[in-house]
Protein backbone atom coordinates (compact mmCIF):
# COMPACT_ATOMS: atom_id res chain seq x y z
CA UNK A 1 0.00 0.00 0.00
CA UNK A 2 1.48 3.45 -0.82
CA UNK A 3 1.95 5.80 2.01
CA UNK A 4 -0.40 8.19 0.45
CA UNK A 5 -3.25 5.20 0.43
CA UNK A 6 -2.35 4.82 4.12
CA UNK A 7 -2.52 8.51 4.93
CA UNK A 8 -5.95 8.83 3.09
CA UNK A 9 -7.23 5.81 5.14
CA UNK A 10 -5.92 6.79 8.33
CA UNK A 11 -7.15 10.62 7.78
CA UNK A 12 -10.92 8.65 7.39
CA UNK A 13 -10.46 6.43 10.03
CA UNK A 14 -9.77 9.64 12.50
CA UNK A 15 -12.82 11.87 10.87
CA UNK A 16 -15.27 8.80 11.96
CA UNK A 17 -13.75 8.68 15.58
CA UNK A 18 -15.81 11.46 16.94
CA UNK A 19 -19.11 9.50 15.90
CA UNK A 20 -18.02 6.52 18.50
CA UNK A 21 -19.38 7.28 21.88
CA UNK A 22 -17.08 7.94 24.53
CA UNK A 23 -17.99 5.45 27.28
CA UNK A 24 -19.55 7.25 29.89
CA UNK A 25 -18.94 7.37 33.95
CA UNK A 26 -20.32 5.06 35.79
CA UNK A 27 -22.01 7.77 37.93
CA UNK A 28 -24.40 8.64 35.30
CA UNK A 29 -28.05 8.32 35.26
CA UNK A 30 -30.06 6.83 32.04
CA UNK A 31 -33.33 7.67 31.19
CA UNK A 32 -34.86 5.64 28.33
CA UNK A 33 -38.46 5.32 27.03
CA UNK A 34 -42.11 7.20 26.49
CA UNK A 35 -40.67 10.21 23.14
CA UNK A 36 -43.74 12.30 24.83
CA UNK A 37 -42.10 12.65 27.88
CA UNK A 38 -38.33 12.44 26.07
CA UNK A 39 -38.69 16.39 25.56
CA UNK A 40 -39.58 17.50 29.35
CA UNK A 41 -37.34 14.92 30.91
CA UNK A 42 -34.35 16.26 28.33
CA UNK A 43 -35.21 19.87 30.47
CA UNK A 44 -35.31 18.14 34.14
CA UNK A 45 -32.10 16.72 32.96
CA UNK A 46 -30.52 20.25 32.05
CA UNK A 47 -32.17 22.43 35.09
CA UNK A 48 -30.86 19.20 37.09
CA UNK A 49 -27.65 19.20 36.02
CA UNK A 50 -26.78 22.70 36.74
CA UNK A 51 -28.02 22.26 40.12
CA UNK A 52 -25.55 19.13 40.58
CA UNK A 53 -22.61 18.91 38.42
CA UNK A 54 -21.00 15.85 39.60
CA UNK A 55 -23.85 13.60 38.00
CA UNK A 56 -24.60 12.94 34.11
CA UNK A 57 -28.43 12.40 33.34
CA UNK A 58 -28.65 10.82 29.37
CA UNK A 59 -32.02 11.06 28.14
CA UNK A 60 -32.75 8.63 25.41
CA UNK A 61 -35.97 8.00 23.52
CA UNK A 62 -37.29 4.77 21.77
CA UNK A 63 -40.67 4.45 23.16
CA UNK A 64 -43.08 2.99 26.14
CA UNK A 65 -42.61 -0.38 25.52
CA UNK A 66 -38.73 -0.50 24.75
CA UNK A 67 -38.37 2.23 27.74
CA UNK A 68 -39.85 -0.46 30.23
CA UNK A 69 -37.97 -3.26 28.11
CA UNK A 70 -35.27 -1.56 29.16
CA UNK A 71 -35.70 -0.73 32.88
CA UNK A 72 -36.28 -4.59 33.04
CA UNK A 73 -33.41 -5.41 31.68
CA UNK A 74 -30.82 -2.99 33.27
CA UNK A 75 -30.23 -1.18 30.63
CA UNK A 76 -31.07 2.10 32.09
CA UNK A 77 -32.45 3.07 35.97
CA UNK A 78 -35.53 5.14 35.07
CA UNK A 79 -37.88 3.98 32.21
CA UNK A 80 -40.28 6.55 31.09
CA UNK A 81 -43.90 5.36 30.36
CA UNK A 82 -46.54 7.40 28.31
CA UNK A 83 -49.15 4.37 29.59
CA UNK A 84 -50.32 2.39 32.08
CA UNK A 85 -48.15 -0.83 33.25
CA UNK A 86 -49.87 -3.78 31.77
CA UNK A 87 -49.16 -7.45 32.47
CA UNK A 88 -46.13 -8.54 33.31
CA UNK A 89 -44.57 -5.33 33.84
CA UNK A 90 -46.19 -4.44 36.58
CA UNK A 91 -43.69 -5.91 39.29
CA UNK A 92 -41.54 -2.37 38.45
CA UNK A 93 -41.84 0.67 40.47
CA UNK A 94 -43.92 3.35 38.90
CA UNK A 95 -44.06 6.77 39.80
CA UNK A 96 -46.47 9.24 38.63
CA UNK A 97 -44.23 12.28 38.00
CA UNK A 98 -46.48 14.56 35.30
CA UNK A 99 -49.90 13.92 33.48
CA UNK A 100 -50.77 15.21 29.95
CA UNK A 101 -54.57 15.46 28.75
CA UNK A 102 -55.13 14.48 24.88
CA UNK A 103 -56.79 16.78 22.67
CA UNK A 104 -59.25 16.02 20.25
CA UNK A 105 -58.61 18.39 17.93
CA UNK A 106 -60.09 20.10 14.75
CA UNK A 107 -59.57 23.48 11.93
CA UNK A 108 -60.40 26.89 13.89
CA UNK A 109 -62.81 27.41 11.14
CA UNK A 110 -64.91 23.94 12.08
CA UNK A 111 -68.23 25.40 13.43
CA UNK A 112 -68.18 22.08 15.78
CA UNK A 113 -67.80 23.05 19.11
CA UNK A 114 -67.63 20.24 20.69
CA UNK A 115 -68.76 16.22 21.09
CA UNK A 116 -69.48 13.11 22.91
CA UNK A 117 -66.74 10.86 23.65
CA UNK A 118 -68.94 8.32 21.85
CA UNK A 119 -69.48 10.48 18.47
CA UNK A 120 -65.44 10.66 18.86
CA UNK A 121 -65.39 6.64 19.26
CA UNK A 122 -67.55 6.49 16.43
CA UNK A 123 -66.03 8.67 13.92
CA UNK A 124 -62.50 7.00 15.04
CA UNK A 125 -63.67 3.79 14.16
CA UNK A 126 -65.25 5.18 10.62
CA UNK A 127 -69.02 4.53 11.31
CA UNK A 128 -69.62 8.89 11.78
CA UNK A 129 -68.19 9.76 8.58
CA UNK A 130 -70.02 13.73 7.91
CA UNK A 131 -70.04 16.32 10.02
CA UNK A 132 -73.51 17.21 9.54
CA UNK A 133 -74.58 14.54 12.60
CA UNK A 134 -72.76 16.94 14.61
CA UNK A 135 -74.67 20.03 13.68
CA UNK A 136 -71.47 20.71 11.24
CA UNK A 137 -71.47 21.42 6.85
CA UNK A 138 -72.65 18.46 4.75
CA UNK A 139 -68.90 17.43 4.07
CA UNK A 140 -67.07 13.75 4.84
CA UNK A 141 -64.94 13.87 8.05
CA UNK A 142 -60.94 13.66 7.65
CA UNK A 143 -59.72 11.44 10.06
CA UNK A 144 -56.30 11.44 11.14
CA UNK A 145 -54.44 9.21 13.57
CA UNK A 146 -51.06 7.93 14.72
CA UNK A 147 -49.14 5.00 13.48
CA UNK A 148 -49.05 1.48 15.58
CA UNK A 149 -46.90 1.75 18.33
CA UNK A 150 -47.05 5.42 19.09
CA UNK A 151 -47.96 5.97 22.66
CA UNK A 152 -50.29 8.66 22.09
CA UNK A 153 -52.07 6.45 20.05
CA UNK A 154 -52.01 3.79 23.39
CA UNK A 155 -53.87 6.38 25.20
CA UNK A 156 -56.18 7.27 22.70
CA UNK A 157 -57.31 3.81 21.97
CA UNK A 158 -57.43 2.83 26.10
CA UNK A 159 -59.32 6.11 26.78
CA UNK A 160 -61.92 6.42 23.83
CA UNK A 161 -61.78 3.59 21.34
CA UNK A 162 -61.10 0.55 24.10
CA UNK A 163 -61.76 -2.55 22.11
CA UNK A 164 -63.00 -1.29 19.31
CA UNK A 165 -60.66 -0.19 16.28
CA UNK A 166 -59.59 2.93 15.06
CA UNK A 167 -60.58 2.48 10.68
CA UNK A 168 -58.40 1.49 8.59
CA UNK A 169 -59.04 4.47 6.35
CA UNK A 170 -57.72 6.85 8.37
CA UNK A 171 -55.03 9.06 7.60
CA UNK A 172 -51.98 7.70 9.61
CA UNK A 173 -49.03 10.41 10.66
CA UNK A 174 -46.02 9.64 12.88
CA UNK A 175 -45.92 12.68 15.21
CA UNK A 176 -47.84 15.05 17.09
CA UNK A 177 -46.23 17.76 14.76
CA UNK A 178 -47.28 16.09 11.45
CA UNK A 179 -50.75 15.84 12.56
CA UNK A 180 -51.54 19.07 13.98
CA UNK A 181 -49.89 20.92 10.11
CA UNK A 182 -52.98 18.42 8.77
CA UNK A 183 -55.44 19.37 10.90
CA UNK A 184 -54.17 23.18 10.66
CA UNK A 185 -54.70 22.62 6.65
CA UNK A 186 -57.86 20.57 6.30
CA UNK A 187 -60.76 22.45 7.49
CA UNK A 188 -63.03 19.03 7.46
CA UNK A 189 -60.79 17.15 9.42
CA UNK A 190 -60.56 15.81 12.91
CA UNK A 191 -57.01 14.15 14.87
CA UNK A 192 -55.63 14.31 18.58
CA UNK A 193 -52.91 15.19 19.89
CA UNK A 194 -51.28 16.04 23.41
CA UNK A 195 -52.99 18.55 25.26
CA UNK A 196 -49.60 20.90 25.69
CA UNK A 197 -49.12 20.62 22.06
CA UNK A 198 -52.48 22.19 21.07
CA UNK A 199 -51.41 26.32 19.45
CA UNK A 200 -53.77 28.76 17.83
CA UNK A 201 -53.54 26.72 14.21
CA UNK A 202 -56.13 24.49 15.89
CA UNK A 203 -58.98 24.34 18.06
CA UNK A 204 -59.85 21.60 20.91
CA UNK A 205 -62.92 20.17 21.22
CA UNK A 206 -65.13 20.15 24.43
CA UNK A 207 -65.80 16.86 25.08
CA UNK A 208 -69.12 15.39 27.06
CA UNK A 209 -69.32 19.42 27.84
CA UNK A 210 -66.36 20.25 29.37
CA UNK A 211 -63.81 21.97 27.74
CA UNK A 212 -59.94 20.93 27.45
CA UNK A 213 -58.16 22.54 29.75
CA UNK A 214 -56.45 21.83 33.43
CA UNK A 215 -59.50 22.91 35.55
CA UNK A 216 -61.58 20.36 34.14
CA UNK A 217 -59.10 17.96 34.12
CA UNK A 218 -58.57 18.37 37.63
CA UNK A 219 -62.11 18.44 38.69
CA UNK A 220 -62.44 15.07 36.67
CA UNK A 221 -64.94 16.07 33.78
CA UNK A 222 -62.47 16.36 31.11
CA UNK A 223 -61.59 12.62 31.09
CA UNK A 224 -59.24 12.14 28.54
CA UNK A 225 -55.77 12.41 30.50
CA UNK A 226 -53.07 10.03 30.91
CA UNK A 227 -50.23 9.27 33.49
CA UNK A 228 -46.20 10.15 32.29
CA UNK A 229 -44.48 7.33 34.78
CA UNK A 230 -41.18 6.69 35.77
CA UNK A 231 -40.33 3.10 36.34
CA UNK A 232 -37.65 1.46 38.10
CA UNK A 233 -36.69 -1.97 38.95
CA UNK A 234 -37.42 -2.38 42.55
CA UNK A 235 -36.09 0.85 44.79
CA UNK A 236 -34.59 3.68 42.83
CA UNK A 237 -30.29 3.61 43.10
CA UNK A 238 -29.40 6.58 44.70
CA UNK A 239 -28.69 8.92 41.90
CA UNK A 240 -31.98 7.77 40.38
CA UNK A 241 -33.39 8.66 43.77
CA UNK A 242 -31.93 12.30 44.04
CA UNK A 243 -33.45 12.81 39.76
CA UNK A 244 -36.63 11.51 41.24
CA UNK A 245 -37.10 13.65 44.14
CA UNK A 246 -35.85 16.96 42.16
CA UNK A 247 -38.68 16.02 39.31
CA UNK A 248 -41.14 15.65 42.11
CA UNK A 249 -40.18 19.35 43.86
CA UNK A 250 -41.99 22.36 43.29
CA UNK A 251 -39.30 23.68 41.01
CA UNK A 252 -39.29 20.14 38.89
CA UNK A 253 -43.09 20.48 38.84
CA UNK A 254 -42.83 24.24 38.04
CA UNK A 255 -41.09 23.08 35.30
CA UNK A 256 -43.47 20.90 33.87
CA UNK A 257 -46.93 23.20 34.13
CA UNK A 258 -43.84 25.86 32.21
CA UNK A 259 -44.16 23.37 29.13
CA UNK A 260 -47.77 22.69 28.88
CA UNK A 261 -48.00 19.58 31.36
CA UNK A 262 -50.27 18.74 34.01
CA UNK A 263 -47.89 18.98 37.47
CA UNK A 264 -49.28 15.77 39.91
CA UNK A 265 -50.46 18.31 43.02
CA UNK B 1 19.87 -5.03 -7.53
CA UNK B 2 17.89 -4.50 -10.96
CA UNK B 3 15.82 -7.96 -10.54
CA UNK B 4 15.54 -7.74 -6.63
CA UNK B 5 13.68 -4.09 -7.64
CA UNK B 6 11.18 -5.72 -10.17
CA UNK B 7 10.23 -8.17 -7.54
CA UNK B 8 9.90 -5.88 -4.77
CA UNK B 9 7.42 -4.06 -7.64
CA UNK B 10 6.11 -7.20 -8.37
CA UNK B 11 5.56 -7.51 -4.42
CA UNK B 12 3.55 -4.27 -4.10
CA UNK B 13 1.51 -4.71 -7.46
CA UNK B 14 -0.23 -8.10 -6.20
CA UNK B 15 -0.93 -6.31 -2.54
CA UNK B 16 -2.80 -3.23 -4.91
CA UNK B 17 -4.28 -5.84 -6.61
CA UNK B 18 -5.50 -7.68 -3.30
CA UNK B 19 -6.28 -4.62 -1.35
CA UNK B 20 -8.55 -3.51 -4.22
CA UNK B 21 -10.40 -7.08 -4.46
CA UNK B 22 -10.91 -6.90 -0.96
CA UNK B 23 -12.61 -2.90 -1.09
CA UNK B 24 -14.55 -4.46 -4.41
CA UNK B 25 -16.15 -7.76 -2.21
CA UNK B 26 -17.05 -5.41 0.78
CA UNK B 27 -19.62 -4.22 -1.78
CA UNK B 28 -21.12 -7.58 -2.74
CA UNK B 29 -20.66 -8.43 1.18
CA UNK B 30 -23.06 -5.94 2.38
CA UNK B 31 -25.53 -6.82 -0.04
CA UNK B 32 -25.50 -10.22 1.37
CA UNK B 33 -25.22 -8.78 4.84
CA UNK B 34 -28.34 -7.22 4.21
CA UNK B 35 -30.32 -9.69 2.60
CA UNK B 36 -29.54 -12.92 5.32
CA UNK B 37 -30.35 -9.72 8.08
CA UNK B 38 -33.45 -9.20 6.57
CA UNK B 39 -34.76 -12.24 5.63
CA UNK B 40 -33.40 -13.68 8.91
CA UNK B 41 -35.92 -11.09 11.27
CA UNK B 42 -38.51 -11.09 8.75
CA UNK B 43 -39.06 -14.72 8.09
CA UNK B 44 -40.07 -16.36 10.90
CA UNK B 45 -42.98 -14.20 11.77
CA UNK B 46 -44.22 -14.46 8.17
CA UNK B 47 -43.59 -18.37 8.60
CA UNK B 48 -45.94 -18.27 12.23
CA UNK B 49 -48.97 -16.41 11.29
CA UNK B 50 -48.70 -18.24 7.82
CA UNK B 51 -47.87 -16.62 4.21
CA UNK B 52 -51.32 -16.01 3.04
CA UNK B 53 -51.96 -13.82 6.38
CA UNK B 54 -49.33 -11.32 5.90
CA UNK B 55 -49.74 -11.49 1.83
CA UNK B 56 -53.60 -11.61 1.37
CA UNK B 57 -54.71 -9.89 5.66
CA UNK B 58 -56.32 -6.52 4.67
CA UNK B 59 -56.07 -5.72 8.93
CA UNK B 60 -52.87 -3.78 9.88
CA UNK B 61 -53.26 -4.13 13.41
CA UNK B 62 -49.94 -5.10 15.03
CA UNK B 63 -50.77 -4.47 18.12
CA UNK B 64 -53.60 -7.02 17.93
CA UNK B 65 -51.33 -9.41 15.83
CA UNK B 66 -52.99 -8.68 12.51
CA UNK B 67 -50.34 -8.53 10.06
CA UNK B 68 -51.99 -7.99 7.26
CA UNK B 69 -49.62 -6.50 4.08
CA UNK B 70 -52.21 -6.43 1.25
CA UNK B 71 -52.98 -2.58 1.51
CA UNK B 72 -50.01 -1.98 1.38
CA UNK B 73 -48.81 -4.35 -1.73
CA UNK B 74 -51.86 -3.21 -3.42
CA UNK B 75 -50.79 0.54 -2.76
CA UNK B 76 -47.46 0.40 -3.89
CA UNK B 77 -48.56 -1.21 -7.36
CA UNK B 78 -51.36 1.78 -7.30
CA UNK B 79 -48.83 4.28 -6.81
CA UNK B 80 -45.71 2.78 -8.87
CA UNK B 81 -48.53 2.75 -11.73
CA UNK B 82 -49.81 5.84 -10.74
CA UNK B 83 -46.32 7.18 -11.44
CA UNK B 84 -45.92 5.14 -14.65
CA UNK B 85 -49.08 6.79 -16.12
CA UNK B 86 -47.21 10.66 -15.45
CA UNK B 87 -43.89 9.51 -15.96
CA UNK B 88 -43.50 7.80 -19.02
CA UNK B 89 -45.65 9.82 -21.72
CA UNK B 90 -43.84 13.09 -20.56
CA UNK B 91 -39.85 11.05 -20.38
CA UNK B 92 -40.76 9.60 -23.30
CA UNK B 93 -41.81 12.77 -25.21
CA UNK B 94 -39.05 14.87 -23.65
CA UNK B 95 -36.51 11.98 -24.84
CA UNK B 96 -37.59 12.38 -28.56
CA UNK B 97 -37.71 16.28 -28.34
CA UNK B 98 -34.03 15.88 -27.37
CA UNK B 99 -32.69 13.77 -29.61
CA UNK B 100 -34.62 14.50 -32.89
CA UNK B 101 -36.45 17.73 -33.00
CA UNK B 102 -33.84 20.07 -30.78
CA UNK B 103 -30.76 21.45 -31.90
CA UNK B 104 -27.02 20.64 -30.33
CA UNK B 105 -27.40 23.64 -28.33
CA UNK B 106 -30.83 23.35 -26.65
CA UNK B 107 -29.81 19.71 -25.38
CA UNK B 108 -26.76 20.75 -24.34
CA UNK B 109 -28.73 22.81 -22.02
CA UNK B 110 -31.98 20.98 -21.31
CA UNK B 111 -29.99 17.36 -20.76
CA UNK B 112 -27.92 18.93 -17.82
CA UNK B 113 -31.05 20.73 -16.30
CA UNK B 114 -33.16 17.55 -16.69
CA UNK B 115 -30.39 15.40 -14.72
CA UNK B 116 -30.40 18.25 -11.99
CA UNK B 117 -34.00 17.09 -11.11
CA UNK B 118 -32.34 13.64 -9.65
CA UNK B 119 -30.15 15.31 -7.60
CA UNK B 120 -32.97 17.44 -6.18
CA UNK B 121 -33.44 15.27 -2.38
CA UNK B 122 -36.82 13.51 -2.02
CA UNK B 123 -37.97 15.43 1.03
CA UNK B 124 -38.13 18.68 -0.86
CA UNK B 125 -40.51 16.94 -3.39
CA UNK B 126 -42.89 15.49 -0.34
CA UNK B 127 -42.54 18.75 1.09
CA UNK B 128 -43.98 20.87 -2.38
CA UNK B 129 -45.85 18.36 -2.86
CA UNK B 130 -47.67 19.06 1.08
CA UNK B 131 -47.48 22.74 0.43
CA UNK B 132 -48.89 23.10 -3.22
CA UNK B 133 -50.57 19.84 -4.67
CA UNK B 134 -52.38 18.78 -1.48
CA UNK B 135 -54.34 21.39 -0.85
CA UNK B 136 -54.77 22.21 -4.52
CA UNK B 137 -56.24 18.46 -4.93
CA UNK B 138 -58.40 19.21 -1.82
CA UNK B 139 -59.65 22.27 -2.63
CA UNK B 140 -60.61 21.05 -6.82
CA UNK B 141 -61.27 17.76 -6.20
CA UNK B 142 -62.54 17.09 -2.56
CA UNK B 143 -61.45 14.60 -0.40
CA UNK B 144 -58.04 15.08 2.00
CA UNK B 145 -55.96 15.81 -0.95
CA UNK B 146 -52.79 13.22 0.50
CA UNK B 147 -54.00 10.93 -2.15
CA UNK B 148 -52.85 8.10 -4.44
CA UNK B 149 -53.14 11.32 -6.79
CA UNK B 150 -51.00 13.39 -5.04
CA UNK B 151 -48.35 10.21 -4.68
CA UNK B 152 -48.71 9.72 -8.64
CA UNK B 153 -48.00 13.02 -9.37
CA UNK B 154 -44.91 13.77 -7.35
CA UNK B 155 -43.29 10.18 -8.01
CA UNK B 156 -44.29 10.37 -11.80
CA UNK B 157 -42.19 13.86 -11.80
CA UNK B 158 -39.17 11.70 -9.98
CA UNK B 159 -38.77 9.65 -12.25
CA UNK B 160 -38.89 11.48 -14.67
CA UNK B 161 -35.18 12.04 -14.85
CA UNK B 162 -34.41 8.26 -15.07
CA UNK B 163 -36.61 7.95 -17.90
CA UNK B 164 -35.92 10.88 -20.07
CA UNK B 165 -31.54 10.25 -19.93
CA UNK B 166 -31.80 6.38 -20.51
CA UNK B 167 -34.07 6.92 -23.41
CA UNK B 168 -32.17 10.01 -24.56
CA UNK B 169 -28.68 8.12 -24.46
CA UNK B 170 -30.64 4.34 -26.13
CA UNK B 171 -32.50 7.24 -28.69
CA UNK B 172 -28.73 8.40 -29.83
CA UNK B 173 -27.22 4.91 -29.84
CA UNK B 174 -29.85 3.69 -32.81
CA UNK B 175 -26.88 3.75 -36.59
CA UNK B 176 -27.82 7.06 -38.01
CA UNK B 177 -28.27 4.81 -41.13
CA UNK B 178 -31.47 3.56 -40.00
CA UNK B 179 -32.93 7.48 -39.58
CA UNK B 180 -31.24 8.49 -43.11
CA UNK B 181 -32.38 5.44 -44.83
CA UNK B 182 -35.90 5.63 -43.25
CA UNK B 183 -36.02 9.52 -44.23
CA UNK B 184 -34.93 8.69 -47.89
CA UNK B 185 -38.14 6.16 -48.02
CA UNK B 186 -39.94 9.29 -48.11
CA UNK B 187 -40.85 9.23 -44.25
CA UNK B 188 -41.46 12.25 -42.06
CA UNK B 189 -39.33 12.75 -39.15
CA UNK B 190 -42.37 11.80 -36.76
CA UNK B 191 -42.84 8.56 -38.76
CA UNK B 192 -39.48 7.95 -38.40
CA UNK B 193 -39.51 8.21 -34.54
CA UNK B 194 -42.23 5.99 -34.60
CA UNK B 195 -41.62 3.59 -36.74
CA UNK B 196 -37.95 3.35 -36.69
CA UNK B 197 -36.57 4.63 -33.66
CA UNK B 198 -38.71 3.77 -30.80
CA UNK B 199 -38.48 -0.38 -31.94
CA UNK B 200 -34.50 0.04 -32.69
CA UNK B 201 -34.45 1.58 -29.47
CA UNK B 202 -36.66 -0.30 -27.27
CA UNK B 203 -35.34 -2.46 -25.20
CA UNK B 204 -33.29 0.57 -23.87
CA UNK B 205 -36.88 2.47 -23.50
CA UNK B 206 -37.77 -1.00 -21.84
CA UNK B 207 -34.87 -0.72 -19.52
CA UNK B 208 -35.42 2.89 -18.84
CA UNK B 209 -38.86 2.28 -17.83
CA UNK B 210 -38.20 -0.39 -14.96
CA UNK B 211 -35.58 1.44 -13.55
CA UNK B 212 -38.06 4.20 -12.93
CA UNK B 213 -40.25 2.10 -11.65
CA UNK B 214 -37.97 1.06 -9.45
CA UNK B 215 -37.61 3.89 -8.04
CA UNK B 216 -40.82 4.68 -7.67
CA UNK B 217 -41.21 1.38 -5.38
CA UNK B 218 -38.33 2.25 -3.68
CA UNK B 219 -39.14 6.18 -2.58
CA UNK B 220 -40.27 6.33 0.93
CA UNK B 221 -40.11 9.96 2.46
CA UNK B 222 -41.76 11.80 -0.27
CA UNK B 223 -45.01 8.99 -0.10
CA UNK B 224 -44.92 9.31 3.66
CA UNK B 225 -45.21 13.22 3.18
CA UNK B 226 -47.87 13.05 0.41
CA UNK B 227 -49.85 9.82 0.19
CA UNK B 228 -52.05 9.94 3.43
CA UNK B 229 -50.87 6.43 4.77
CA UNK B 230 -54.27 4.92 5.40
CA UNK B 231 -53.72 0.82 5.87
CA UNK B 232 -56.58 0.67 3.53
CA UNK B 233 -57.10 -0.49 -0.15
CA UNK B 234 -57.49 3.02 -1.82
CA UNK B 235 -61.26 3.02 -2.95
CA UNK B 236 -60.23 6.03 -5.22
CA UNK B 237 -57.64 7.64 -6.92
CA UNK B 238 -58.79 10.68 -4.11
CA UNK B 239 -58.86 8.19 -1.02
CA UNK B 240 -54.91 7.86 0.71
CA UNK B 241 -52.81 5.15 0.58
CA UNK B 242 -49.93 3.68 2.11
CA UNK B 243 -46.90 1.81 0.52
CA UNK B 244 -44.60 -0.84 1.64
CA UNK B 245 -41.86 1.33 2.19
CA UNK B 246 -43.99 3.51 4.11
CA UNK B 247 -44.96 1.36 6.51
CA UNK B 248 -41.65 0.55 7.18
CA UNK B 249 -40.33 4.45 7.86
CA UNK B 250 -43.79 5.21 9.53
CA UNK B 251 -43.41 2.54 12.50
CA UNK B 252 -39.73 1.68 12.67
CA UNK B 253 -39.03 4.22 15.50
CA UNK B 254 -41.31 2.34 18.32
CA UNK B 255 -41.95 -1.07 17.21
CA UNK B 256 -40.80 -4.00 19.19
CA UNK B 257 -41.12 -7.68 19.25
CA UNK B 258 -43.43 -9.12 16.41
CA UNK B 259 -44.63 -5.88 15.70
CA UNK B 260 -40.82 -5.42 14.82
CA UNK B 261 -40.36 -8.60 12.91
CA UNK B 262 -43.21 -7.68 10.54
CA UNK B 263 -41.78 -4.80 9.54
CA UNK B 264 -39.14 -6.82 8.65
CA UNK B 265 -41.67 -9.26 6.59
CA UNK B 266 -42.64 -6.28 5.00
CA UNK B 267 -39.14 -5.45 4.18
CA UNK B 268 -38.73 -8.94 2.47
CA UNK B 269 -41.72 -8.43 0.15
CA UNK B 270 -40.21 -5.30 -0.98
CA UNK B 271 -36.94 -6.94 -1.71
CA UNK B 272 -38.76 -9.90 -3.32
CA UNK B 273 -40.46 -6.97 -5.84
CA UNK B 274 -37.35 -4.98 -6.46
CA UNK B 275 -35.20 -8.03 -7.41
CA UNK B 276 -37.90 -9.11 -9.65
CA UNK B 277 -37.78 -5.53 -10.95
CA UNK B 278 -34.07 -5.50 -11.29
CA UNK B 279 -34.18 -8.89 -13.22
CA UNK B 280 -36.35 -7.73 -15.57
CA UNK B 281 -34.18 -4.82 -16.42
CA UNK B 282 -30.94 -6.57 -16.56
CA UNK B 283 -32.91 -9.17 -19.05
CA UNK B 284 -33.97 -6.62 -21.29
CA UNK B 285 -30.65 -4.22 -21.30
CA UNK B 286 -28.29 -7.71 -21.87
CA UNK B 287 -30.83 -8.03 -24.28
CA UNK B 288 -30.05 -4.66 -26.14
CA UNK B 289 -26.34 -4.93 -25.88
CA UNK B 290 -26.30 -8.15 -27.86
CA UNK B 291 -28.47 -6.69 -30.64
CA UNK B 292 -26.07 -3.43 -31.07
Amino acid sequence: MSPRLARSLLALGLAFLPACRVGRSQNDLTLAGSTSIQPFADKWAEVFMEKRPGLGVNVQGGGSSAGIQACKSGACQIGMSSRELKGDEKDLVEIVVARDGLAVIVHPSNPVRGAKVSEIKQIFAGDLTNWKYLGGPDRAITVVTREEGSGTRGAFQELVMGKTRIYRGAITEDSNGTVREIIAHDPYSIGFISLGLVNEQVRALELDGAAANEENIRAGSYKLVRPFLFVTKGEPTAQAREFIDFVLSDEGQALVKKEGLLPIK
Amino acid sequence: MKARRKSRLERNDRLVRLALLVVAFSAVSVLLVITVFIFEQGTPVMFKYGLKSFLAGKDWYPSEKAFGLLPMIVGSLYVTAGALVIGVPFGLACAVVLTEFSSQRVRRVIKPLVELLAGIPSVVYGFIGVIILVPFIRETFGGPGLSVLAASIILGIMILPTIISISVDSLQAVPPSYREGSIALGATRWQTVKMVLFPAARSGIVASIILGMGRAVGETMATIMIAGNAAEIPGSLLAPVRTLTSNIALEMSYATGEHREALFATGVILFVIIMALNTVANATSSKRRRQS
